[in-house]
C-alpha cells in the first residue's frame, strides 16, 4: 500500500480523473503555475495543460458559476475555491443556484460539480482566512457535503463527489494537507453517507470531523490511561449523514461527544446531538457533550487563536465529563 | 407539444409568422394578467408587454443546439424558444403538465430538451451558467452558442462584471443580450447607472458590443445573427444592446407609483413592437383579426388545458431534490 499525504491524495484524486474522462477538469484562482494556494493541484498544468487546468480571475460567483454551467452542459467540472471564507461570496451561485437548479425545473437538470474548499486555524491568518463554514451547506437540501480527515478518505471521497450527480462541497482542512497515510493502490471509491469508525470502545463514543478527528483519536489514547474505552467515528459526509452507524455505535456505548473546530453554536454537533438523543434517548446514561470554537471570530494573536479553537484536552474533558456523569 | 424547429431565417414572407408569434406572446400574457387578477394564479409573475421583439427576433437567429438563459421576465423568452403555450399555463397554474411540473412556475421556467436552460430569480443569476455552457461548448468543439438574456438592472451587479470578464478572457461562443428597458423594478436607469449607454461596460471588457432597435424585430433578428455568427465561428463573447420598453409594471399588480402615467401610454401609442410591425406589414384589419382570433384560440386552449391538469401531490415535494 503506497503512502500519500492528504495533499498528494486529493491531488491523485484530481489526476487519475482527468486522465480517464475529458469531461473533468479543475478551475480556481492561482491553481496552474503556482499549484493552488495549498500545492494540491501542483504539476498538473505540466501534465494536463491550461484547456483542463484553468486559472480564474478572482472572481468567485463566476468561477462557481461558470462551474455549474459547464456542470449543466455535461461536463464534471471541479472548482477550487481558495479558501472556505470565501464561500461566502461564491454562495448566491452554490445556494441559490446549483443546489436547487434540479429541483427548479422539476429534475430535468444536473449538476455534477464539485466545490473543492479548505479551512482551518493554526496558523493565525486572523478572521478571514480559516473559518469553518461547513454546517451552512448542510443546511441546504440539493447541497452533499462531505469533510474528510485522512489520506484514504479524501481521496476516495473526492473521487466519488466527483462522479456524483449532483452539486457537492467538498471541504478540505489546511493542517491536514501534510500529514500521510497508506492509501490503496488503485483508487476505490468511498461512497458519500458512509460514516467511518476510527477506533472501536465501549464507553464513550466521540463522533468528529475534520482536524477534531485526529484531536479526538489523541484524547482516546489519554482517556484509555485513565481506564475509560473511546470509540472515535468520523461521518466523513455531513449531507448525506449516516445516522445509521452514529446511533449504533451510541446504543454501544451510551454515551456520546461531538467534536469539530467550527463555532459549537448553531454547529454540526448541535445536529448530531439531535440525531442521537431523539433515536438513542432511552440508551444515553449522560448529556452529549459539544466541543467545538467558542463564539468569536478567529483571532489573530497565537495565544487567542488557540483559546478559540479546541484541542484534544478539549475533548478529552468532555469524555471524562460523560463517563463521570451521576458520580 | 410543438416540435422543435429551425428558424434561422427571417425573409420577407416570415414576418408574418414572426407577428404571429409576438402576438401569441402578448395574448398569452395579457391572459396571465387576467387570470392573475382573478385569483386564478399562485406567485410572482412578471410580464414583458412590450419586449416582445426582443424574445422573438433572438430566438429566431438560434440555431438548434444553441441554448437561452432567461430572466426572471421569461414568459416571452420560454415560448420563443420553443415550448409550447399549454405547457408554460400548466406551469403557471401549478401542474404536473408544467414545463418545470409544478417545481419552478414563472421565475423559474425551463424547458431542457429545448435548449432553454431556465429563468431566474436571482438578477444575473443565469450569467455565469452561460459563460460555463460556453465553455463547455469550446472544450468539446462544438458549434454551439449559449446566450444570456438580462435587463438593465443586472448590468449592476456582480455576477454580470464577473462573467463577461471571465467569457471575453476565455473567448467562450456566449452571447450576453441586455433587454434595456431603463427600469430597474421601479428605480430609472438614471438612478441606478452612472453611465448613459450601458455597452460601455461590455467594452470595458474588451467585448464586441452591437446595438439595436429592441421594438423592431428585423434589426433584433439580424443584429442577434451577426452576434451569433460572430460568436460561433470563435472569434469570442458579444454583447447586443437592445434598446426597448415595458409597458407594463414590473409585477402584474404593480400600480407604479414611480412612473408617470403618460410615459406608457406615449410609448404603447409609438414604441409598441406588434403595432410597428403590423404597419411595416400593412395588414389589413381583417388580416390582423384573422391572425389575432387564431392565437387568442390557442391562449385559451392553453387556460383550458392548465385547468384540467394534474395537481402534484403535495408529498411530491420531497423528489427531484437530488439525483
Amino acid at each position: 500500500m503506497p503512502e500519500l499525504s492528504y495533499r498528494e491524495a486529493v491531488r491523485d484524486a484530481l489526476a487519475t480523473a482527468m486522465r480517464q474522462d475529458d469531461n473533468v477538469f479543475i478551475m480556481g484562482e492561482d491553481i496552474a503555475e503556482m499549484g493552488g494556494s495549498m500545492g494540491v493541484t501542483s504539476g498538473m498544468l505540466e501534465e494536463f495543460g491550461r484547456e483542463r487546468v484553468r486559472n480564474t480571475p478572482i472572481s468567485e460567483m463566476a468561477l462557481a458559476g461558470t462551474a455549474i454551467g459547464a456542470a449543466m452542459q455535461g461536463m464534471r467540472p471541479v472548482a477550487e475555491i481558495m479558501y472556505e471564507d470565501f464561500m461566502t461570496l461564491a454562495a448566491e451561485q452554490v445556494v441559490n443556484q446549483a443546489a436547487k437548479l434540479r429541483y427548479m425545473s422539476g429534475g430535468q437538470l444536473s449538476v455534477p460539480v464539485v466545490f473543492r474548499t479548505q479551512g482551518g486555524a493554526g496558523w493565525s491568518p486572523g478572521a478571514q482566512h480559516a473559518q469553518q463554514l461547513e454546517a451552512w451547506f448542510v443546511h441546504i437540501p440539493g447541497l452533499k457535503v462531505v469533510f474528510a480527515s485522512t489520506p484514504e478518505d479524501v481521496r476516495g471521497l473526492l473521487w466519488s463527489a466527483i462522479y456524483d450527480d449532483n452539486p457537492v462541497v467538498f471541504f478540505e482542512h489546511r493542517t491536514l494537507y501534510g500529514i500521510k497515510g497508506n492509501v490503496p493502490e488503485k483508487i476505490e471509491p468511498i461512497p458519500i453517507g458512509k460514516a467511518r469508525i476510527h477506533r472501536e470502545g465501549e464507553d464513550v463514543t466521540v463522533i468528529a470531523t475534520g482536524r477534531l478527528v485526529h484531536e479526538s483519536l489523541a484524547a482516546a489514547e489519554e482517556a484509555e490511561k485513565e481506564g475509560v474505552s473511546v470509540e472515535v467515528v468520523d461521518p466523513r459526509t455531513l449531507q448525506p449523514l449516516d445516522e445509521e452507524t452514529l446511533v449504533a455505535s451510541v446504543k454501544k456505548t451510551n454515551r456520546a461527544v461531538v467534536a469539530h473546530e467550527a463555532v459549537t453554536r448553531m454547529g454540526f454537533g448541535a445536529e448530531v446531538a439531535s440525531v442521537l438523543q431523539y433515536q438513542a434517548f432511552d440508551w444515553l446514561d449522560a448529556p452529549i457533550e459539544r466541543v467545538g470554537a467558542k463564539f468569536s471570530p478567529l483571532p489573530f494573536a497565537p495565544v487567542m487563536e488557540q483559546f478559540v479553537v479546541p484541542h484534544a484536552a478539549d475533548v478529552l474533558a468532555a469524555i471524562m465529563r460523560t463517563v463521570g456523569h451521576g458520580d | 407539444m410543438a416540435k422543435v424547429e429551425t428558424k434561422t431565417s427571417l425573409a420577407k414572407g416570415d414576418l408574418r409568422d414572426v407577428l404571429r408569434e409576438m402576438l401569441l406572446i402578448r395574448r398569452f400574457e395579457e391572459k396571465v394578467e387576467e387570470r392573475f387578477r382573478a385569483g386564478e394564479l399562485p406567485g410572482f409573475l412578471h410580464v414583458a408587454i412590450g419586449q416582445e421583439a426582443c424574445a422573438v427576433g433572438v430566438c429566431r437567429a438560434l440555431e438548434d443546439g444553441d441554448i437561452i438563459a432567461s430572466t426572471h421576465r421569461a414568459h416571452g423568452h420560454t415560448l420563443a424558444k420553443g415550448t409550447h403555450p399549454n405547457e408554460l399555463m400548466a406551469e403557471l397554474y401549478g401542474k404536473t403538465e408544467g414545463c418545470s411540473h409544478g417545481y419552478g412556475g414563472s421565475m423559474h421556467l425551463y424547458d431542457i430538451e429545448r435548449g432553454n436552460m431556465g429563468a431566474n430569480a436571482v438578477i444575473g443569476g443565469g450569467l455565469p451558467h452561460i459563460t460555463g455552457a460556453a465553455l463547455a461548448f469550446q472544450m468539446r468543439g462544438e458549434p454551439r452558442v449559449a446566450l444570456a438574456f438580462f435587463g438593465d438592472g443586472a448590468t449592476n451587479i456582480g455576477t454580470f462584471h464577473e462573467s463577461l470578464n471571465l467569457a471575453q478572457l476565455w473567448k467562450v461562443p456566449a452571447v450576453f443580450v441586455l433587454e434595456d428597458n431603463k427600469w430597474a423594478e421601479s428605480t430609472p436607469e438614471s438612478q441606478h447607472s452612472p453611465i448613459r449607454d450601458l455597452s460601455d461596460r461590455a467594452k470595458a471588457f474588451g467585448m464586441k458590443a452591437l446595438k439595436a432597435d429592441g421594438q423592431d424585430v428585423e434589426a433584433v433578428y439580424k443584429t442577434a445573427r451577426q452576434a451569433l455568427e460572430y460568436a460561433r465561428a470563435g472569434k469570442g463573447p458579444v454583447f447586443v444592446h437592445l434598446d426597448c420598453v415595458r409597458l407594463h409594471g414590473h409585477y402584474i399588480g404593480d400600480p407604479q407609483v414611480y412612473r408617470d402615467k403618460d410615459e406608457a401610454r406615449k410609448l404603447a401609442e409609438t414604441r409598441d413592437p406588434i403595432t410597428l410591425l403590423r404597419a411595416k406589414l400593412e395588414l389589413s384589419d381583417e388580416e390582423f383579426d384573422e391572425l389575432d382570433t387564431e392565437v387568442s384560440e390557442i391562449v385559451e386552449a392553453s387556460v383550458e388545458f392548465a385547468k384540467n391538469g394534474t395537481d402534484p401531490a403535495p408529498e411530491d415535494a420531497l423528489k427531484n431534490i437530488y439525483a
